[in-house]
């Protein structure tokens, strides 16, 4: 977010104060821990909703470092020769979208960037309209000189679920005859060399519902032997790292693996320095949440200890 | 015979299938039958629509708790439709896409979908915070290896992990604390998922086999005859 001149000292004071309230509150709940008091929900929440509400209105950013997972599909992408295709598929809806939008945003500038052709489609009814925002708010205003059918392709939602993969792993153009502006397959240029998956260098799956990731790698990238990489919802993370590294070359988790990609990608192109990084503007909300949920933890384990001493007693 | 035909269709589609997969020239017949199930799935839209008017239109009429959710669930339902199916207030006219840019579906996916969805989920935070307070006790030996692993995945997963341990050499990178959270995903995790994923694996195919079979008919429903 950005804040006018006079405004900056404002900022300053709101989240000074605000991070004053977060630390004098939990210093009074730890005292009262150490008393064998047990903290009542609705103060947690209270708590959670100072320390997500300070970082938004009162911004706090912090520097990220790619961890190895991440680094593996900014290395991936950066190594494709100019004019590779990617698919990049957007498999989730409007719930999960705050925390993998931004990594979709940030593949596609960094694909882009490098002159990779994009095929975007969707296994989600709810994708397509998700896609249209990616299209509107990075493609159509960062790369204004980007045409659509010949630098990317749009090819929108196709229900069937992993059907449609089942199709396409042999013939796109059996599931996919036309793109969402309903152009002919043969006549967009972009399609020129890919008649099926397995003419494309890279699939990128973001989401984390099913049909998904794991749908991409069974039916298509194992099959095919085409590389995928994904970005998933940190809540289905887990359930991804038993493809990693094999089938899945990396993977983003949650919005940190987003913003380790923003981080990773304004470090090797400061063009990108001033376009809009979500993922690393929302790891303040994050970490101060996560800081404030540790301390609870903390908290707890106290008060639990100091009553089972007396109960001792 | 309603019980044999459809036994006899579920067997001889679910065999041509297992066979399309391993035998090359019957690769096609496998790919048609997945476009003719393509072509099935898009009828659930319809099925789903008709639910939900089903539900929601009963609820009204016979004026049941909180009915009056189902008008705006309802008119919700009957404007979205209408907007995207007519292309009403799309820059592009009839030809467009649903969703191109500026057009009103989009508008409305955009400012209204959108952050209702987000609001739904980012209540999450409340409810694992305050989850995480109550069980990640170490009131025994399993629940302390819970809390620690709990531990470094959410200090891993902020930037105050890399600060606190970012002194660590290179060489012992493994220890600064989201590589840390990455191996405890990558080690211990993995296992228990494969696990499971091996386990449900074979349930699927087990299952698979007693249907093709014939053995489970629970699919087919009640037989009132």
């Amino acid at each position: 977010m950005f804040y006018p001149g006079p405004l900056v000292a404002l900022v300053d004071i709101g989240r000074t104060i605000s991070l004053v309230i977060i630390g004098g509150g939990l210093l009074w709940l730890f005292i009262r821990a150490l008393k064998g008091k047990e903290v009542d929900r609705r103060v947690i929440f209270l708590f959670i909703f100072i320390a997500v509400a300070t970082p938004i209105l009162f911004p706090i950013t912090f520097g990220e470092k790619a961890t190895r997972v991440v680094k593996a599909v900014y290395d991936k992408i950066e190594s494709l020769p100019a004019g590779s295709t990617v698919i990049i598929s957007f498999d989730f809806d409007p719930a999960m979208a705050p925390e993998v939008q931004p990594m979709a945003n940030a593949i596609t500038r960094h694909c882009l960037v490098k002159g990779h052709k994009i095929i975007f489609m969707s296994l989600f009814a709810t994708g397509q309209a998700l896609l249209t925002q990616t299209l509107r708010d990075v493609v159509e205003t960062e790369f204004p000189d980007k045409k659509e059918e010949v630098d990317y392709v749009n090819l929108g939602y196709k229900a069937g679920n992993e059907g449609v993969l089942n199709v396409i792993i042999s013939d796109f153009k059996k599931m996919f005859p036309t793109d969402v502006n309903n152009i002919p397959y043969d006549s967009i240029p972009a399609l020129d060399d890919v008649s099926s998956c397995k003419d494309v260098d890279l699939i990128v799956s973001i989401g984390g519902g099913k049909p998904g990731v794991k749908e991409w790698v069974l039916f298509v990238g194992d099959p095919g032997r085409v590389p995928v990489a994904c970005g998933v919802a940190a809540v289905v993370a887990p359930q991804m790292y038993p493809y990693y590294p094999k089938q899945l070359l990396g993977l983003l988790g949650g919005i940190k693996g987003a913003a380790e990609y923003e981080s990773e990608l304004i470090h090797n192109y400061p063009r990108f320095k001033d376009v809009d990084t979500p993922g690393l503007r929302m790891m303040g909300p994050q970490t101060l949440a996560h800081m404030v949920i540790i301390t609870f933890i903390l908290i707890g384990n106290l008060s639990f200890f100091i009553k089972k001493r007396k109960d001792r007693q | 015979m309603r019980r044999e035909v459809p036994l006899f269709i579920t067997f001889f589609i679910g065999m041509l299938l297992i066979f399309s997969v391993f035998i090359p020239p019957m690769e096609s017949l496998g790919e048609d039958f997945t476009v003719f199930f393509d072509i099935i799935a898009v009828f659930a839209f319809f099925l789903g629509g008709g639910n939900l008017l089903r539900v929601h239109v009963s609820k009204l009429t016979r004026q049941k708790r909180d009915w009056q959710y189902s008008i705006v669930t309802l008119l919700g339902f009957a404007v979205t439709l209408v907007i995207g199916l007519f292309k009403i207030g799309n820059p592009g006219g009839i030809a467009a896409a649903p969703t191109a840019a500026g057009s009103l579906f989009q508008e409305i996916f955009d400012y209204c979908l959108v952050p209702l969805g987000a609001t739904m989920y980012s209540l999450l935070a409340f409810f694992v915070a305050s989850a995480s307070y109550r069980a990640f006790r170490a009131k025994n030996r399993e629940a302390t290896i819970l809390l620690i692993a709990a531990f470094i995945i959410l200090l891993g997963r902020t930037p105050f992990g890399t600060v606190v341990t970012g002194w660590i050499p290179e060489s012992f990178d493994v220890l600064q604390v989201p590589n840390l959270a990455v191996w405890i995903m990558n080690a211990p995790n993995l296992a228990g998922q494969r696990a499971i994923m091996i386990g449900i694996g074979l349930g699927v195919v087990s299952m698979s086999l007693r249907v093709i079979l014939g053995i489970e008919r629970t699919y087919l429903g009640e037989d009132k005859s």
